[in-house]
Formats: C-alpha cells, structure tokens, sequence
C-alpha cells in the first residue's frame, strides 16, 4: 500500500491534461490515498484560473482523488527547481512515498531535481506500477522501444513519470468531491535563479495532443509537403497528427510534431505512418504503439519490420481511399 | 563540457542479467547527440573566448569519445574510469560528473557545462538536471538556441505544449538538442592533433567519491527483469493492387481501432 501524490499537469487555462486521468486510475490500484498537487503559474496572476474549476474537482473525485493541494508560489511554478521545493515538501507533510507525473520533459527535470534533494528512486516513461513485496515496481520499455524491463524502488520515497496511454481510466466505486487546500509557499533564493522571460502555450489545435493521443497518424518525407490527406485521416480517426524530422526539418508541420528520439515520445493505441521509412530515431519514439501500420511505396522500407498492418503503396491514392471508407463505414 | 559514452544506437543492444546494458567493446561511438554539445561549446568558446574540455565518465573504450571530442576542437580531454562505476543510475553518473567538474575548477573555473539532451541507452533525459542540482548551479536543459553574453546565459527551448525563454547568470549547466546546430567533421589535421594530445585519467579516488555513492550499490533503482519485446505475430503486408485504402479501413474496424 503506498500513499500516492499526484502532480496536476493543465494548461494555463485550467484544463487538465488528459494523462493526469491515467495517473490518478494508476495511484488508486495502489492502495493508498490519492492526494493531488495543483500547482499555480506566474505569481502576478496573468488572468489564468487560480485553481481547478468545479467540473474538474468533480472529475478528479470521480477518479478516486481525496484532496487537492492548490500551491501558489513567490515564484513562477513552471521553473522545476521552484516546483521541485514545493513538491518535496509535500511529499514530506503528507507523507506519501510516491509522486506520480506525466512524463513530459518538465516532469523529468522535476524528478532528477527530487531524487538529488530527497534520494527518491527515479523512474521515467513507465508504462505499468504495482507493489510488489512492499516495493514499487515499474514496467519501462527501453532501447527504442525492443526491450521491457521491471525496475524496482529501493528507495523509500519514489518518483515515476507515466506515459501516456498506459493505463485505462477507471472511475472508482468510492469517488467524492476532493477538499482543497490551499498552500502559499516562498521558495528559496536558489530555485529562483533561473528566470523564466517568456512562456508561450501553444493554442489548443483542436486536435488530440500528440503525446496523449489514442492515434496517431504521421507523415514523413513521402508526403512531399503536402500534409491534408495526413491530417483528413487523422481527423476521421480522432487522432493527432505527428511527423518525422525530415518533415519538420522543411517547415512543412510545426517542430511539436516531431515524433522520435530528439521528438515527442509516444505510445498510442494505434499509430498509422505514411511515407515514412522507419528510421531507428524515428522508430525510438513510436515502437511501443499499440497497433502499428505502414504505407510506404518501397517494399523493403525498414518500417515494415515493426508494421502490423504494411501497406506497399502510393500513400496518395491509399490515405483518401481509407478515409472515405471509414467514413462510408461509419456512417 | 560532458560527453557521455554510449553504445551506437543502430547496434543492437541488450541488457545482460543484472539490467546492464551489455558494452561488447567496439561498437562504442561518441552519443551523436553529445556532438551537438561539443559543437555548441566549441562555438561559445570560440565567440567568448575560452577553453573547451571534453569530459566523459565510463568503461575504458568511452575514451573514444572525449578523443572524438579532441578531434572535433576541444582542447582537453578528461576520462574518468572505474570498475566501480558499472551500473550506475543517472544521478550515479550525475554525482561522478559533479565531482569532476568541481575538481576541474580547482584548476580553472568551469563557467559552463554543456550536455547532449540524453544518453540513447537509457534515454533518461534527468542528467543535466540532476547534474546542475549537485553543483548548485542553475539549469537550463533543452535549449533549441543557446547564448551566451556578459556572464548570463539564455536559452529558447521547446517543449511538448509550450516554448520558454530562460535565462540565468553563470556558472550554469545547460543542455541542447539536434536543433541547436550541425556538428562540424573533424578535419585531417583535427584528427592528427587529437592524437598528440594527452587523455587525463581520472578515478573515483581521485575525485573523492566512495564506491558506494555510485554503481550498483549507489543506485536506488534496479531492474529486476529485462526481457526483448517479443515480435509482433500475425503481421500482414499487402501490395496495394487498388483497393488497400478500404483493406486499411476494414481492418481497422474489425480490431476495434476506428
Ligand atoms: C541525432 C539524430 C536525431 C534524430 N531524431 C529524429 C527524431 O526524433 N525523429 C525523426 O523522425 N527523425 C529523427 N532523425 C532523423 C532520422 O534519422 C531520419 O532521417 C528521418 O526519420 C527520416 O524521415 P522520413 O522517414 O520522413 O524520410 P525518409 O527516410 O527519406 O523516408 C521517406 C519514405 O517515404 C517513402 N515514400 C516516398 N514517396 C512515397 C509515396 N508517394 N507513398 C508512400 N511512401 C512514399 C519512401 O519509400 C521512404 O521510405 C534524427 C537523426 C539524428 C542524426
């Protein structure tokens, strides 16, 4: 049994970030308590929401949560050495042995700052947790995705990073509607040294977040630049849009869509690649998608090795013709 | 400067019984993304002026990355080695990092460490941060562009959701993708000049560090099984002869995945 802290992630306009669901379904299978960190943006209050609004907390209840820390910091909280201090001394005052985050780059940073100021065990991009033997074990895929491994935590303060759709949400039997307290915290002079000047959300794309998503279509250099039959696929699928850096590289799709090794980390449950060949810093970022299918006019693109479903084709001529069918066939 | 060895990602690797990546020797080359490091510290160097030391800490052939770094410009190499390091974490490396830039700096003050955005073999991307926390330095990981001027570095970085501008006075670490530049090849009389130049040797006493505080016994995470992802079965592959596009949507239907 292992009392759990769950870290918030939302966008600065309050919504939730869709694998904090995922991760609060995880804590619960724990056993312990569920207990949640809402942490405030820039102090001087730029208009954003002070805190989860009431549909959230009711969402979060649902999940299983019990208590919402809302922190507002002396600091901007989106620095990780600022929200590292804020988490460390929660997880000391609730004395819960486990925070659980999305894994996002920030997240990361967050936790090797917490494993140097506690001695917590580090785990990132886990995609299972369980107690085993009254240790915290974690499943992580490794090597591009070609090999699993069990990680344990043998310290007694854990921090592990999900990825996303790892986990199916679940409702729990007993949820309510979490209390929040409140906590105005000054951090110290050292997590205050680097300054964050500017901030830039990206605005929502009307899209799933390619991280977070269920599917995934991506488009590499076969497209030639033109990535409509690409996105009108995703869009019947209610999927993100990703790409390969060639695609990137030219300007033809923002950099957010990078897929791969120096990209946006994904596993989705399925992923479809057009006019990608299945570079290995490609492949690193997507092999541990559920379904994977390929359309690739070369036949021995090396893509194929990993595609359960491989098309040899013109991703011309298959990418309409799939899109009109799934719309014929879903009516 | 740090350049951590790591195995080619294009060799096939795997994890030997005790969860350690298995190094057969050879196949070790320079992480390509510890290039774009050198290569942003060469540039910094060459436009403030100042001295490039290439650092790495692992087995003995990980010597072939700070000579790399050689090559490429730097100015010295360092190389800490020791049985005792095998099986360190990311913060095990961290601290043999740390120490090793506060023993450089007794020397000569280390005003700035640039790092690779992670190791390929394990991916972990918590080394820079964790290396900046035990130096008591600021961080500023990720930086798709990088600057440096009157003793205060900056940094544009892209992120999954958002991009940030950060700034922070030295001494700082900072770490930078394959955005940040194109590392330069090494030239005929870089490659000649790398080999008159001496690698220091470093060990873990020589840095003050027990065994314990590294390795295996100073890891706070350990694998307990490590298995290759079994192949995908029942794969199919189809030449479209007109109608794969409707084959694709059928097959997504009929597993549920549309
Ligand atoms: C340090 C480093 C980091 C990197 N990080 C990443 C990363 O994070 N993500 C990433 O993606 N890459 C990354 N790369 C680049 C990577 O090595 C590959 O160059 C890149 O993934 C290839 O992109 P691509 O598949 O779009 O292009 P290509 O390899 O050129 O493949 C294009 C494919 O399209 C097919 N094709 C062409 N026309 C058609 C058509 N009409 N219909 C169907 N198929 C067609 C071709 O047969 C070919 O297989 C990195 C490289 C380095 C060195």
């Amino acid at each position: 049994m292992t009392d759990t802290l769950v870290l918030l992630d939302h966008a600065a306009d309050g919504t939730l970030r869709t694998p904090v669901r995922e991760l609060v379904t995880l804590a619960r299978s724990l056993g312990g308590s569920v207990q949640g960190v809402w942490a405030l943006g820039a102090p001087d209050g730029t208009g954003a929401p002070d805190g989860p609004s009431d549909a959230t907390l009711a969402e979060l209840g649902a999940l299983g949560l019990s208590r919402v820390h809302r922190v507002r910091a002396d600091a901007d909280l989106h620095l990780s050495a600022a929200l590292a201090e804020v988490l460390a001394a929660l997880l000391d005052s609730t004395g819960a042995g486990l925070l659980l985050a999305t894994s996002t780059f920030e997240n990361k940073e967050v936790a090797a700052r917490l494993a140097v100021a506690t001695g917590a065990g580090v785990v990132t991009d886990a995609d299972a947790l369980a107690v085993e033997d009254g240790r915290l074990v974690a499943g992580k895929t490794v090597f591009a995705g070609t090999w699993t491994t069990r990680c344990a935590v043998t310290a007694p303060l854990a921090v592990v990073t999900v990825k996303a759709n790892s986990v199916v949400v679940q409702t729990a039997d007993d949820g309510g509607t979490p209390d929040v307290v409140d906590h105005d915290v000054a951090v110290s002079a050292a997590a205050r040294r680097v300054t964050l000047v500017e901030r830039t959300e990206r605005p929502a794309s009307g899209r799933p977040d390619l991280g977070s998503a269920h599917v995934v279509v991506a488009g590499g250099r076969g497209t030639e630049g033109d990535f409509s039959l690409v996105e009108e696929l995703a869009d019947v699928l209610g999927g993100a849009v990703g790409a390969t850096r060639v695609a990137t590289d030219e300007g033809w799709i923002g950099h957010d869509a990078q897929i791969g090794q120096t990209g946006v980390t994904i596993s989705p449950r399925l992923y479809i690649g057009a006019g990608i060949s299945g570079a290995v810093h490609h492949r690193g970022g997507m092999q541990a998608s559920g379904t994977i299918v390929a359309i690739n006019s070369d036949p021995d693109a090396p893509i194929f090795e990993i595609a359960d479903f491989g098309i040899v084709g013109d991703l011309t001529t298959v990418l309409p013709q799939a899109s009109a069918e799934l719309r014929r066939l879903k009516g | 400067m740090c350049v951590k060895h790591v195995p080619d990602i294009q060799s096939d690797r795997a994890l030997g019984a005790d969860g350690r990546v298995v190094r057969d020797g050879g196949d070790g080359t320079l992480n390509e993304l510890d290039e774009n490091a050198l290569e942003a510290a060469l540039v910094l160097a060459e436009e403030a002026g100042g001295e490039v030391v290439a650092l790495t800490v692992g087995p003995d052939d990980a010597v072939d990355a700070v000579r790399k770094g050689l090559a490429m410009g730097a100015d010295d190499a360092v190389h800490v080695v020791d049985d005792a390091i095998a099986g360190s974490d990311a913060i095990g490396t961290a601290r043999v990092l740390a120490a090793a830039v506060r023993h450089l700096s007794q020397e000569r003050p280390v005003d700035l460490v640039v790092t690779g955005m992670a190791g390929l073999d394990g991916l972990t991307s918590l080394l820079p941060t964790a290396l900046a926390a035990l130096l008591d330095v600021p961080a500023l990981p990720l930086a798709a562009e990088v600057t440096v001027a009157d003793g205060t570095v900056r940094v544009r970085r892209e992120l999954d959701q958002a991009t940030e501008v950060l700034e922070a006075t030295l001494p700082a670490v900072v770490s930078v993708t394959d955005q940040t530049n194109e590392p330069r090849y090494p030239n005929f009389k870089g490659i000649m000049a790398a080999r008159k130049k001496p690698v220091t040797t470093l060990t873990l006493a020589d840095l003050g560090l027990a065994a314990t505080d590294v390795g295996a016994a100073g890891a706070r995470t350990q694998v307990v099984e490590a298995a290759p992802r079994p192949t995908r079965e029942d794969r199919v592959l189809i030449n479209d002869t007109g109608d794969a596009g409707i084959r694709l949507a059928a097959y997504l239907v009929d597993n549920q995945l549309a």
